[in-house]
Order: C-alpha cells, then structure tokens, then sequence
C-alpha cells in the first residue's frame, strides 16, 4: 500500500516541483521565488505535512520498487537481508530525517 | 502422503545471466521504468536539502540555490524530470490494468482511467506552480 501510495504521490507531485526546483529556476526560465515567500509557505503546518508526504511517501516506492529490481534486475535474490535493510532502512531513516528537519523549523 | 515434496523431484531452475534483461527492448524499458524509482529518491534528497538550507538561512539557501546551477547538478536534475515524468507515465498508463470498473456489465476503456489521472497531474501542477509562482 505504501509502494502504491508512494507511487501516486511521485507521479502526481515530483514532476512540477523537479521542473521548477531542478530546471526552471536555477536556469532562469521563472523568477525563482524569494527565501521569505519560501520559508513563510514552509512555515505553514500544511506545507509541512505536504513535504512530509511528499518525502516519505516516495521513499517507501523506491525502497519497495528497488528491492524487486535488485533481486530480479540483477539476480541477487541470496542478498534479501542486506538488500530489506538498505532499501527499507533507508526509506524509513530518510522519512525520519524529514520528520526532523520539518518539525525543527523556526 | 505428509509431505509430498519429498517424493516429488525438485524443480529445476536455470542460472539466470545477471544480464538477462539486455536481451530485448521490452525487458530493458521494464529496468527502466524500475530504475526510474531511483530518480525519486534523488529528488526526495534534493527536497530534504532544500528544506535545511530554508532552516539555516538565506545565505545557505543561496548557496544550494548556486550548487543547483552547477553543470553536474543540472544534468543530474534534468536526467531526473525525464524520468520522473517517465514515472508519471507509466504509472498512469498501468492504472487501467490495476483498476478494472464495470458500468452496467462493460468494462471501463483504458482510456476513461488513465485520462482522470492526466487530468489531475495538470491541475495538480497548476495548484503547485501558482502557489510557488506568486510571492
């Protein structure tokens, strides 16, 4: 359920912020907004609880997703326990890490 | 007979090549699609980043807004988008087989599941870029 959800949320949400984030704004495409608007929108118990979805939930899609490539992409099945750990370590230690960094807010 | 599978021959199982899926388009574009939750991760990262540099200030949200622009970050990032919308698509595209809807016995085409998804993503985005767009 996770995967799906994490799923959705990639497909639904990553696409605008990549192109704005990663492409338009460090080019100049769009005038980048300003660290007030930013922090002020971040600021916002909304937003907080969007980021968090919007960096937990894709996680558990990779960890889940990049388990079976692993196992099935390169035949490496004899590795579940290090592949479960990484892969579901990860996802839950970078949902922690957004946990952190969003409560922690001024 | 208590268990059978000590009567019944164990199944044979070929060694699969750990290169297995070169050996056709079809399965190279299935690693893709899976490689694309790679990319994900990455722009969770870059999003965790983002969010510190906002905590600590101006002047260090300004410097990830530089490192942003670096030729290595862009490439990295502009690989991302293609296969964030990569993701985007066939997620999408694979909706219809995940759902089947039957109205009055017919099943629902392809087509009336996947088009609401593209309908949503648009508006989604609009939301998102409106609010981003106009401080």
């Amino acid at each position: 359920m996770l995967f799906s959800a994490g799923g959705v949320v990639s497909a639904m949400l990553m696409p605008i912020h990549v192109l704005l984030f990663g492409l338009a704004f460090p080019l100049g495409w769009l005038d980048a907004p300003s660290y007030e608007h930013l922090l002020a929108l971040v600021r916002h118990p909304l937003t907080r609880v969007y980021l968090f979805i919007l960096c937990s939930l894709p996680l558990f899609h990779w960890a889940h997703r990049f388990r079976f490539t692993l196992y099935d992409g390169l035949q490496i099945k004899h590795l579940n326990e290090l592949i479960n750990t990484f892969c579901y370590g990860g996802a839950t230690l970078g949902t922690a890490v957004a946990a952190y960094l969003l409560w922690r807010i001024p | 007979m208590n268990n059978p599978t000590e009567y019944l021959p164990r199944s044979y199982h070929t060694r699969v090549s750990t290169y297995w899926w070169l050996a056709r388009w079809a399965y190279v574009k299935f690693i893709l699609r899976e490689a694309s939750s790679v990319f994900v991760a990455w722009i969770v990262v870059v999003t965790l980043l983002q969010i510190r540099a906002l905590t600590r200030g101006p002047a260090d949200y300004a410097e990830l807004q530089n490192s942003l622009r670096s030729p290595l970050l862009l490439t990295l990032n502009a690989v991302s988008l293609a296969f964030v919308i990569f993701h985007a698509v066939t997620w999408f595209n694979l909706a219809p087989k995940a759902m089947v809807i039957r109205l009055r016995g017919k099943r629902l085409s392809s087509l009336a599941i996947a088009a609401p998804n593209y309908v949503a993503w648009v508006v989604i985005s609009a939301a998102i870029a409106w609010i981003l767009l106009r401080g």
